[in-house]
């Protein structure tokens, strides 16, 4: 429900507010602080939330303030009009309005109109429009004359749609009111007759208007105290057939406020205006909202001094002139929805989860780039002005020139503070850009090798190949087993022929230099106890259940291993690398890959290497056929399809040459029969599980439903 | 009207929505202005050589694009000439196919053209220079529709191999502003064709051959799995199909070209709960009716009695009579329907099938009283002024007095039929009504919203009851509001006033105003607990809310009489075992 809460005061020193009340409020590119301009020679920036004045500028005796002061979205400068015709801008820094940046222009200013996301416009008395930015190019230039003689704007506003910004303006001749719509990327003006004088006597007070879909509503307070609404429609079929085209009124609430005293209106959301007005023609003036759905009065505050007729609506706030006195009225409204309405909207949040508004949003992860890099010409001109602005330069810049020429050390220092402030969007690729940065200098500088950094970097869990492609060359050349280990964890994208050299290089490296390195050892665990499980495995051969080993003609690859069964037995009990070497061989395993792209790198990798993988491998498979859930022990080892898949790889890759060698042999061999005897059970289970399905299947026929069937059912 | 240009193709109404485009079979294109009271032609555009199956506007309204057989037209509006032709290359991974069907076009406001075709490509055109900007390969069939957001920086396209593509304007690096469309993200949420896609902000909508609609939230950075970002899929209408005469024990199964009558079978015998009763007479068909003409049936009814049927195509009106002769039914269908009965949203009979209501597509209601044989026109209740929407749900109460109908939005309005008059309207509520049900005695009005809120507004009192008040200060239970599919029908038990029965396509429910209501801690689907616990837990444990899932996916529940329940399946197995055959996708060796 729409709620006002508790009214404060904004000055405490009466403003200069002539009997016109003020020019205007408007809002500043920091949140909570509004430039109040007053009918004389005044700007006031307030911060609303501490109530106090944060600066104040004045334009010289005889001169007058004509158009409220707005802020430059783009560049945070304030501007200003004075007698009519003289553009200000200033900053905050500066004092004297006398001493900044003066434009004079050929044609009055009607308005300028400023709103985040676009550069601010100026309209002028005789309805042209322009870009500031243009405008100050060349201030001199001509302004056409866009409405006829006698015709006065009477009101303005600014829009954005669809990123294309959108103006809007109301113009009176005698009694007539007429709207212009003027969209900026097509520079076409349309024109629309919102009421003609001689059919209705009564004059328009207050406009206010939001946009809704593809059209401008336009809601106007007349002065028989009745709120109309106007749809007009951004996008004109045909502009210039449209000329002068009639738009419906119709009216949305029914006489709100009495007719005769200066009355405002503002919308607040969809569903909801503020009017500011005497409800009857006795009364004191109030400040009502009105939910236009329902068509109800939600709230209603007396305003006993009166007000200047005038009410401005930003953020949460209400602004108005009450006395003499700049009074904000915080404003709250939840959506109206009937189950609002009758007690309860909807449970605020599901049981064990947090509501997450966030959608996923376009314009994050390249709004930022842009925004920087975007130089502006403004800002040019101000340096001219004064010299001591500094541009600010995002933290990611100034680490990546620090990476061109500090020693590692520093870098290390500069990397870890930088990764402690909060995270951007684009928080990845700005790591990339570090790493390349680092890479880059190592290309050039053959000493530089900032290892530590290299890995904290690697470690924030956001890197991937492609965002940073030399870093596993480079650490393949400095044999860095443990960066490649933990590029090897985390990198989803490495290329097959990037994987299969750190395999080689795993597999060539000496022990005692491995012994020297600190790998993560976490995904290998103790084997050396398998001396009691080996005898189990052995038994496989005889216990066989309703299937005969001798059908399948294998006498002699039997009576080949019996030759030299101590050999095997041997191979298979202990593991036939280093724990460290198994680890860094169970982060390969654990890499993706694709089949076709790495079998021809595989072929590279010399036989006796070759051997041993096979080797380790075998005992791995080993190791999982000890337990009933095929898996190994330890924290995220390999899985038994990894270590199949692999087997199956370097046969396929190395099938000649593993044959021809002899100590492959024999590990061929007792391959083939463990695989032999593995095959065996699966067929077994294979049968018990047809069995089972059959149980199943009787089991359902049972509540399989006829086309048609009467059930009994007792409910509840 | 005609648009003399054989069978429309497509049709496309300006940014502003004043006027009307339509592509024809000829290959024109005509330009139609709409005025609120009609639709009247404005100009014929260049004519092309062969039908025009897309069209889309330029976001200012100044050019179109139009997607042909093997090519791409741009038009300017005001002129109605054709500025650029862009040809479409027939070549398709190397085979030459022998046409190329451009399926969607999308004009974007910096005059980027997009086109889908039937070679499986996504094409970028330049419409001021009219060339070939990219083309991505996307599908090896046919590309069938696209669909743009509204901030044109991402769009989504839909395959007959049932994938849906995601494209999104991104910047090429990090740091430039050049931006570059990119595939980025595809979805396989349909076995056949996918036939229309939609793009809201927040979600990807998909509709395909396979009579599934899913929604798929863009919500990616949402870290906790929660409701609102789950993808859903939808695949019944969110109507009723299937009327019922609970008298005569009929149901009529409403299809596209023809309805079904079938007199449900009996039993004699008894047994305890979960058992399947041998039938002592099956289900007879009685009757199986055919409409004339390509029009779909677009609703249907059966009158309580069972002696009348009611249906309505898009232009016609029937109102069939049924005699029953022992076994043999016979047909007569009454002529001379009056012009005003042309095509109805709604057909709904009195309890006594005395009255017929129908709620026609202009927004009005008609009271026609039913004789035997013929029929008079009672009263008409217009539509309210300033809405043209239909009433596309109505409800009687039993006792004939008190008729409910409710549009998309606008609220239900109650009309007294006794007086002809209107008597109160229940306030517009955001979501809109998906089944509405007056319960006898009572006369109170159950509304069932597409959000799972229930509202119980008592019609003579004119205002929601204590038990609607204290639901909704409660709150339903948080599994209730997550439920996907609405509430489609509502029925009462006469004998029990405490009762209302309610159904959505995968569970029925016994809401039971007597117990409490269940909070959030309790367990929502309580099956029957069972009879060997004591009283006092059976007590503790039950809730308003008796839910069984038994019967899924439901089409249709009703109470026939006191101890009897019809339920309606359709098996989703069934309806894809009768789809067209999708594209086939060649795996491995097969």
């Amino acid at each position: 429900m729409a709620a006002l809460e508790e009214e404060f005061t904004l000055s405490a020193v009466p403003l200069g507010a002539g009997p016109d009340g003020l020019l205007g409020v408007e809002q500043c590119d920091k949140t909570d602080q509004f430039l109040i301009t007053d009918s004389g020679r005044t700007v006031i920036l307030y911060k609303v939330s501490d109530q106090k004045p944060l600066g104040s500028w004045s334009v010289k005796q005889g001169q007058v303030i004509t158009c409220p002061a707005v802020c430059n979205f783009q560049t945070g400068e304030y501007i200003v009009v004075h007698d009519s015709k003289v553009l200000r801008l200033w900053t905050n820094e500066d004092v004297n309005l006398d001493k900044v940046f003066k434009a004079t222009l050929s044609a009055e200013v009607y308005r300028i109109l400023s709103i985040p996301g676009t550069e601010p416009l100026v309209l002028f008395k005789e309805g042209a429009v322009r870009g500031l930015e243009a405008l100050l190019a060349e201030p001199q230039q001509k302004i056409e004359t866009v409405i006829s003689d006698e015709e006065v704007i009477r009101w303005t506003k600014f829009f954005m749609v669809f990123r294309h910004p959108a103006l809007i303006f109301i113009t009176e001749k005698h009694g007539n009111y007429f709207a212009y719509v003027q969209k900026f990327n097509s520079s076409v003006v349309s024109k629309y007759t919102l009421l003609l004088g001689q059919e209705e006597k009564s004059v328009i007070q207050s406009f206010t208007a939001s946009l809704c879909r593809k059209f401008i509503s336009l809601m106007s307070l007349s002065s028989d105290g009745c709120i109309y609404e106007t749809l007009i429609p951004i996008h004109p079929s045909d502009p210039e057939k449209n000329q002068h085209q009639r738009v419906v009124r119709s009216v949305l609430l029914k006489t709100v406020v009495s007719g005769n005293a200066r009355n405002a209106l503002s919308v607040l959301d969809q569903d909801h205006v503020a009017v500011l007005g005497p409800p009857l023609p006795a009364s004191k003036e109030c400040l009502s909202i009105w939910n236009t759905k329902f068509q109800t009065l939600q709230i209603s505050k007396e305003l006993p001094q009166g007000t200047s007729g005038q009410l401005w609506y930003y953020g949460e706030h209400l602004f108005m002139l009450h006395g003499k006195i700049l009074t904000v009225i915080p404003y709250k409204c939840e959506m109206s929805s009937l189950a609002g309405a009758l007690g309860k909207l909807k449970h605020g949040q599901d049981p064990g989860t947090q509501t997450m508004p966030h959608f996923v949003n376009w314009q994050t992860s390249q709004g930022l780039g842009s925004q920087n890099s975007e130089p502006s010409k403004r800002i040019l001109r101000r340096r001219k002005i004064e010299a001591s602005v500094q541009p600010e330069v995002p933290a990611s810049q100034q680490l990546l020139s620090n990476i061109k020429k500090d020693s590692e050390k520093h870098i290390e220092i500069e990397l870890r503070k930088f990764l402690a402030i909060k995270r951007t969007p684009d928080f990845h690729t700005v790591i990339g850009d570090i790493v390349i940065g680092l890479l880059g200098r190592c290309k050039t500088e053959p000493s530089f090798y900032p290892r530590s950094s290299l890995m904290q970097l690697i470690q924030m869990h956001v890197l991937s190949y492609s965002l940073c492609p030399g870093l596993m060359e480079v650490a393949l050349e400095k044999t860095d087993v443990q960066m490649l280990q933990l590029c090897l964890q985390q990198f989803p994208d490495i290329p097959e022929a990037v994987t299969c050299a750190c395999l080689k290089m795993f597999l060539s490296i000496g022990d005692d230099s491995l012994q020297e390195t600190d790998v993560n050892m976490e995904s290998v665990s103790d084997y050396s106890d398998a001396v009691q499980e080996e005898k189990m495995e052995e038994q496989t051969g005889i216990l066989q259940n309703g299937f005969n080993p001798e059908e399948d003609n294998c006498d002699n690859c039997d009576k080949e291993l019996s030759e030299k069964p101590q050999n095997t037995i041997e191979e298979t009990t202990s593991c036939p690398v280093i724990p460290k070497r198994a680890a860094l061989l169970n982060a390969v395993l654990h890499s993706a890959y694709s089949e076709t792209f790495l079998l021809p790198h595989l072929k590279d990798i010399p036989a006796q290497h070759i051997t041993l993988f096979l080797q380790y491998l075998y005992f791995l498979y080993l190791k999982c056929s000890e337990n009933a859930t095929m898996t190994l022990p330890g924290i995220h080892p390999p899985t038994l399809n990894q270590i199949m898949d692999w087997i199956c790889l370097l046969l396929d890759a190395n099938f000649t040459v593993v044959v021809m060698i002899p100590e492959a042999k024999s590990l061929l061999l007792s391959l083939y029969k463990f695989v032999k005897s593995q095959i065996c059970i699966c067929s077994e289970l294979n049968k018990i599980e047809v069995s089972f399905r059959e149980l199943q299947k009787l089991n359902q026929e049972k509540n399989n439903r006829e086309l048609y069937s009467i059930e009994v059912l007792e409910l509840f | 009207m005609d648009a003399f240009g054989g069978p429309i193709w497509s049709m496309a109404a300006s940014p502003s929505g004043s006027q009307l485009l339509v592509g024809c079979e000829d290959g024109s294109l005509k330009l139609f202005q709409i005025n609120p009271d009609k639709i009247q032609f404005e100009r014929n555009f260049d004519r092309q050589k062969s039908r025009i199956l897309s069209l889309s506007w330029h976001p200012s309204g100044t050019h179109i694009a139009a997607g042909s057989i093997d090519c791409i037209s741009v038009f300017d509006v005001k002129s109605g000439s054709a500025i650029h032709k862009m040809l479409v290359d027939r070549q398709y991974m190397g085979v030459s196919k022998r046409k190329c069907i451009i399926w969607g076009v999308a004009f974007l406001s910096d005059g980027t053209v997009i086109s889908v075709d039937s070679a499986g490509k996504v094409q970028f055109w330049d419409s001021a220079t009219g060339t070939l900007v990219k083309t991505h390969l996307v599908a090896n069939a046919d590309v069938q529709s696209i669909a743009v957001s509204d901030q044109e920086d991402s769009f989504v396209v839909g395959t007959a191999e049932g994938t849906v593509f995601h494209f999104q304007l991104v910047s090429v690096t990090s740091s430039s502003s050049e931006k570059q469309w990119v595939r980025t993200k595809p979805f396989q949420h349909h076995t056949h064709d996918v036939r229309t896609v939609a793009h809201s902000p927040t979600a990807l909508i998909s509709g395909g051959t396979d009579t599934h609609l899913v929604i798929r939230p863009l919500m990616e950075k949402v870290e906790v799995k929660n409701y609102d970002a789950a993808l859903r899929k939808i695949t019944f209408p969110h109507r009723r199909l299937i009327s019922c005469s609970k008298k005569r024990q009929l149901l009529l199964f409403q299809f596209s070209h023809h309805l079904d009558l079938w007199r449900l079978g009996s039993t004699v015998a008894t047994g305890k709960h979960g058992d399947t009763l041998p039938l002592s007479k099956d289900a007879d068909h009685l009757l199986h009716l055919k409409t004339k003409g390509p029009e779909n049936i677009i609703c249907s009814c059966v009158s309580p009695c069972g002696s009348w049927i009611a249906y309505s195509t898009a232009s016609r009106f029937f109102l069939c009579r049924l005699n029953y002769e022992h076994d043999n039914i016979s047909l007569h269908r009454v002529s001379k329907m009056p012009a005003f009965l042309r095509s109805a949203v709604q057909i709904l009979f009195s309890e006594d099938s005395t009255k017929l209501f129908v709620a026609s597509n202009q927004g009005s209601l008609h009271i026609i009283r039913l004789l035997e044989g013929s029929f008079k026109h009672l009263h008409t209740f217009q539509a309210q002024s300033g809405t043209v929407e239909s009433m596309c749900l109505l409800a009687v109460s039993p006792d004939g007095n008190w008729l409910a109908a409710s549009g998309t939005s606008a609220g239900v309005h109650v009309y007294n039929v006794k007086h002809l008059k209107l008597h109160c309207t229940v306030p517009a509520y955001n979501f809109p009504v998906t089944a509405l049900a007056i319960a006898p005695k009572t006369n109170n009005l159950v509304i069932a919203h597409s959000d799972q809120q229930i509202f119980e507004y008592s019609i003579p009192d004119k205002q929601y009851t204590e038990w609607s008040r204290t639901i909704q200060k409660q709150g339903f239970h948080y599994l209730w509001l997550q439920r996907d599919t609405p509430i489609t029908h509502i029925s009462f038990h006469p004998k029990r006033p405490m009762h209302i029965l309610l159904h959505d396509a995968y569970m029925f429910c016994i809401i039971d105003k007597s117990l409490p209501l269940p909070n959030d801690k309790t367990l929502l689907y309580n099956p029957l607990p069972p009879t060997n616990e004591s009283d006092v837990i059976r007590r503790r444990t039950a809730h308003a809310f008796k839910i069984s899932k038994r019967y899924k996916p439901l089409l249709f529940m009703d109470l026939l009489d006191e101890r009897t329940l019809v339920a309606v399946e359709r098996p989703l197995d069934d309806i894809i075992a009768q789809l067209p055959p999708p594209i086939k996708k060649k795996k491995f060796g097969t």
